[in-house]
């Protein structure tokens, strides 16, 4: 056959209609229905039509394939555009505008029915758009249009067509409205399941933009086509005029509805006839009804879901295709969780009466449609008619179709994958910021597991200890956390602790990656526990959890600031701890307002200062902790004050040398004493020595408020307030981690940024070895 | 951007393949077939070690390789297996850009994303064709433009 060459808008319109007319999907079209229908509505002299389909060789092999249908299509542009139809003419023609039909079946009108939605959606972006009107034929379709304007509302109408600028561009959402529209022409729409037409035929306006360029070569194209309201003056009661979606440039699938040149008055009328319809989609009440009834046949509470088996089953039997019902569900199941809620099962059920009835279905599920999603986080803002749709009065908050909704799935769908990516880091783990009983067990079961997953930890504390500390911790650190939380102005300082305490346990749990020289790599995070994603979160809980060696006294974990270093760069730091800590734990406020004015990093020890003062005051001042390494002491007597001074001390040695040689002497020492606490108070010194460097305040941040979480004691009154904490401790976990992560993130691309660098130097020594 | 897409079922047969059209689509799906083998080792490697360790992202499956056709591009074939064996291969044209590691991870997540919709769908029968249009046209978005 001639060589054929199409230029990208026409491919893709002669494959549309090529899908069109080809409804068995046989790849080949026999010569009759559609395809005449077609030929037909190009409004050619019959023997043209002829001539043409022997050009094309249909006659000779009988049916049309593909590339048959394909020249017949340019031939059919051809002989529109007045060129003489030649066989050679099919390429030689440059610039053809792409074949116009004119819509006139009522099939049309009722499979497009369905995407009046969507094109009303399109209508914005079409109206800049305006269509070079086909010179030729213009009278003719103003009287086509004239004649199709009288019977609106009868289903069986001619559609107005409005010729079809061959659209050179295809406007960015057009194509798709009508893309994939089933061609099944379901008969006349007698029963109009769907309200109103869908009048915005402005979407062929979108059609025209390319076409200016067409009309340089067109050869008395007359004026310019009318702002795209006006033609669809008559469209206006029309519904399903399927023509409208023809007009779409990249999408046009079936017949391009010739466009009325309507006056500027019609245009006005035809906006005001299009704002009171009736989204076509809309629901009404008694189909809602029966909805809600169906509903409630599957699933009696209307607040549940149906799951999708269930659902699966009962759109099976309407009969519908299973690839309809497969893209019907897609629309209507917005939060893709597999179930339907109410609002999306009398979406789907809306779709599946539409479809039976005739309607094509939309690309994108109609904003009428969609459902409530309260707390969808994402939820665009569609300017929907609230009160449209029979739904009740909850605004809608329908992100566009499903691609908002995926966004949402895929920004968790992408953190996981990253970070299973980075297995060796961490595991991810949901951080729930609403804290619960359930949560607040979970953090429990996050501390005491978290020793049990790290074989690599050298202070592995003993699960059962754990379990009872972590018992006792809880509500401590709730109760302290609170207060805590309270007395930090800024969590950055917090976060920051947690951060290095992160990237320890990352250290420590990515087997490739070189922790710095540590001597005690920090156990990484308990892998099962749900409540916390990073290992440091899990890090600062554990060190939360340190203190329930000690009575309950909110032992707040030794404190983590203070990893004690190999190196002795104590820096007067320690010294100036070791007489602070000499005054014993009773001076804690002493050596607060004196470790304060040493590190002007932490403002916000001030107020912790004070609730740690007034945390240790209620303590049991049994506590004589003079050193940090009297911590282990202090934790055997329970004393959060010793701890927090020596948090405190902790800190203030990291801010000043990053180093904690007294801190490590200070670790050393607990041993000793109560094995547990101390060895919580080692391990979480441990982790922090890797810190050192870079979060000395983070890790001081931490001390200090493990040191503010006081052994108070746990009562019920306290609950409150340990929610509250734990409200916040997650808050501040949650941005610590956030903050690990990109700073992760951050390490991750530089290292991937040298893999392809080194790549390329590879790529580019290659051919020498062959030398 | 992608120049073929394809999706690959455990059994490795495809259900989805989508190449750009400009290219002979054969050469791409013959790609894509040689390249399951590559795939298939690499899964087996890591095999000592649990799946939750081995990274979904299998990387870049081959040297780059020209086109001895006339429209040279320069070819790399990525793949990307989920948990479920399911298998993504995706060659990328990187002669105009080079594509970056990230960016062929992140068309990679987009792709696993729009592949569990499509599961969750109660009437795709998993062994099927994927014939959603959303995957369709997620993939579209991600496929070099025709020109």
């Amino acid at each position: 056959m001639e060589g054929l060459t199409l230029s990208d808008a026409e491919q893709k319109y002669y494959s549309d209609l090529f899908s069109y007319c080809d409804i068995e999907s046989t790849k080949k079209v026999a010569a009759n229905g559609r395809v005449l229908e077609l030929f037909r509505a190009a409004q050619l002299p019959n023997d043209v039509v002829l001539q043409i389909m022997e050009l094309c060789g249909a006659t000779r092999l009988g049916y049309f394939g593909r590339s048959q249908f394909y020249i017949a299509l340019k031939l059919v542009a051809v002989a529109q555009s007045g060129f003489p139809l030649r066989v050679e003419s099919i390429n030689t023609v440059k610039d053809l505008p792409l074949p116009r039909f004119v819509a006139s079946k009522n099939e049309q009108e009722s499979r497009h029915a369905a995407s009046y939605s969507s094109d009303s959606e399109n209508q914005g972006s079409y109206s800049g758009v305006i269509p070079p009107p086909p010179g030729r034929g213009q009278a003719k379709k103003g009287s086509v249009s004239h004649d199709t304007v009288q019977p609106r509302t009868s289903t069986d109408q001619q559609e107005p067509a409005s010729p079809v600028v061959s659209p050179q561009q295809s406007p960015p959402n057009s194509p798709h409205t009508w893309r994939k529209h089933s061609r099944h022409p379901s008969g006349g729409n007698s029963e109009r399941p769907l309200a109103g037409p869908g009048p915005f035929w402005s979407p062929f306006g979108e059609a025209q933009s390319g076409s200016a360029a067409a009309d340089a070569v067109w050869s008395g194209h007359s004026p310019p086509p009318p702002p795209p309201q006006e033609t669809w003056v008559s469209f206006a009661d029309t519904p399903p005029t399927s023509t409208l979606l023809t007009m779409h440039p990249a999408s046009v699938q079936d017949q391009t509805t010739v466009r009325t040149v309507a006056s500027a008055t019609t245009a006005n009328e035809i906006r005001r006839q299009s704002s009171s319809y009736d989204d076509p989609w809309k629901i009404t009440d008694e189909q809602r009804q029966y909805y809600v009834n169906q509903f409630k046949t599957i699933q009696p509470d209307l607040n549940g879901f149906i799951p999708g088996s269930a659902a699966k089953e009962f759109f099976t039997k309407s009969k519908l295709p299973i690839l309809e019902l497969s893209h019907i569900w897609e629309l209507s199941d917005f939060d893709k969780d597999g179930a339907l809620t109410l609002d999306e099962f009398c979406a789907a059920f809306h779709l599946v009466v539409a479809r039976k009835n005739g309607y094509d279905l939309p690309e994108k599920l109609p904003e009428s449609l969609m459902p409530k999603l309260i707390d969808l986080e994402d939820s665009a803002d569609v300017g929907d008619q609230p009160g449209e749709v029979g739904y009740s009065g909850s605004p809608a908050e329908a992100p566009p179709s499903k691609s908002p909704s995926m966004p949402s799935l895929n920004q968790t769908w992408p953190e996981l994958n990253q970070s299973s990516e980075d297995t060796a880091i961490v595991h991810p783990v949901p951080i729930r910021m609403t804290p619960s009983k359930i949560h607040m067990q979970e953090m429990e079961l996050k501390r005491t597991g978290s020793d049990h997953t790290n074989p690599t930890s050298p202070l592995l504390v003993k699960p059962s200890d754990l379990s009872e500390e972590s018992k006792i911790n809880s509500s401590v650190k709730f109760a302290s956390g609170n207060t805590v939380a309270d007395g930090y102005s800024s969590s950055d300082s917090f976060t920051s602790d947690p951060e290095q305490i992160g990237n320890n346990v990352t250290h420590q749990r990515s087997h490739s990656g070189t922790s710095p020289d540590n001597t005690a790599p920090p156990p990484p995070p308990p892998r099962p526990q749900p409540s916390h994603s990073r290992s440091s979160s899990l890090d600062m809980n554990r060190t939360f959890a340190v203190t329930t060696g000690q009575q309950q006294a909110g032992v707040v974990a030794h404190p983590p600031a203070v990893p004690p270093r190999p190196q002795p760069s104590q820096a007067p730091g320690p010294v100036v701890h070791r007489p602070v800590d000499a005054d014993g734990l009773i001076t804690h406020t002493s050596t607060s307002p004196q470790q304060i004015p040493e590190q002007p990093n932490f403002a916000d020890f001030s107020q912790f200062e004070v609730f740690a003062a007034s945390n240790v005051n209620e303590e049991q001042d049994d506590e004589a902790e003079k050193h940090p390494e009297v911590l282990p002491v202090e934790k055997a007597s329970d004393s959060a004050s010793s701890l927090r001074v020596a948090k405190t001390d902790s800190k203030i040695e990291e801010k000043t040398a990053a180093s904690v040689p007294a801190n490590v002497s200070k670790g050393t020492t607990p041993l000793a004493p109560p094995p547990k606490p101390v060895r919580r108070r080692l391990k979480s010194e441990d982790e922090l020595k890797p810190e050192v460097d870079e979060h000395t305040q983070k890790t001081g941040v931490l001390a200090a408020v493990l040191a503010s979480q006081p052994s108070i004691p746990r009562s019920v009154g306290k609950d409150k307030k340990a929610i509250q904490a734990s409200i916040r401790r997650n808050k501040e976990t949650n941005t610590v981690l956030a903050r690990l992560n990109s700073e992760l993130q951050q390490q991750l691309k530089d290292v991937l940024e040298e893999r392809i660098s080194l790549e390329v130097q590879l790529e580019q020594l290659r051919p020498f070895s062959h030398l | 951007m992608a120049v073929c897409v394809a999706v690959i079922a455990k059994e490795n047969y495809p259900l989805y393949i989508r190449s750009s059209p400009t290219e002979n689509e054969l050469k791409f799906h013959y790609m894509v077939h040689t390249s399951l083998d590559v795939v298939d080792e690499k899964i087996s490697a890591m095999g000592k070690a649990l799946v939750d360790q081995r990274e979904l992202y299998l990387g870049l499956l081959y040297p780059t390789e020209d086109h001895k056709v006339y429209p040279s591009y320069l070819l790399c074939r990525y793949g990307y297996v989920t948990n479920s064996k399911v298998k993504f291969v995706m060659v990328v044209d990187s002669s105009n850009t080079a594509l970056r590691d990230n960016e062929i991870r992140s068309m990679f997540r987009k792709l696993h994303s729009s592949y569990t919709d499509v599961m969750c769908n109660p009437f795709y029968n998993p062994g099927d064709r994927i014939q959603s249009r959303a995957f369709d046209s997620m993939v579209t978005s991600m496929m070099v433009q025709v020109c």
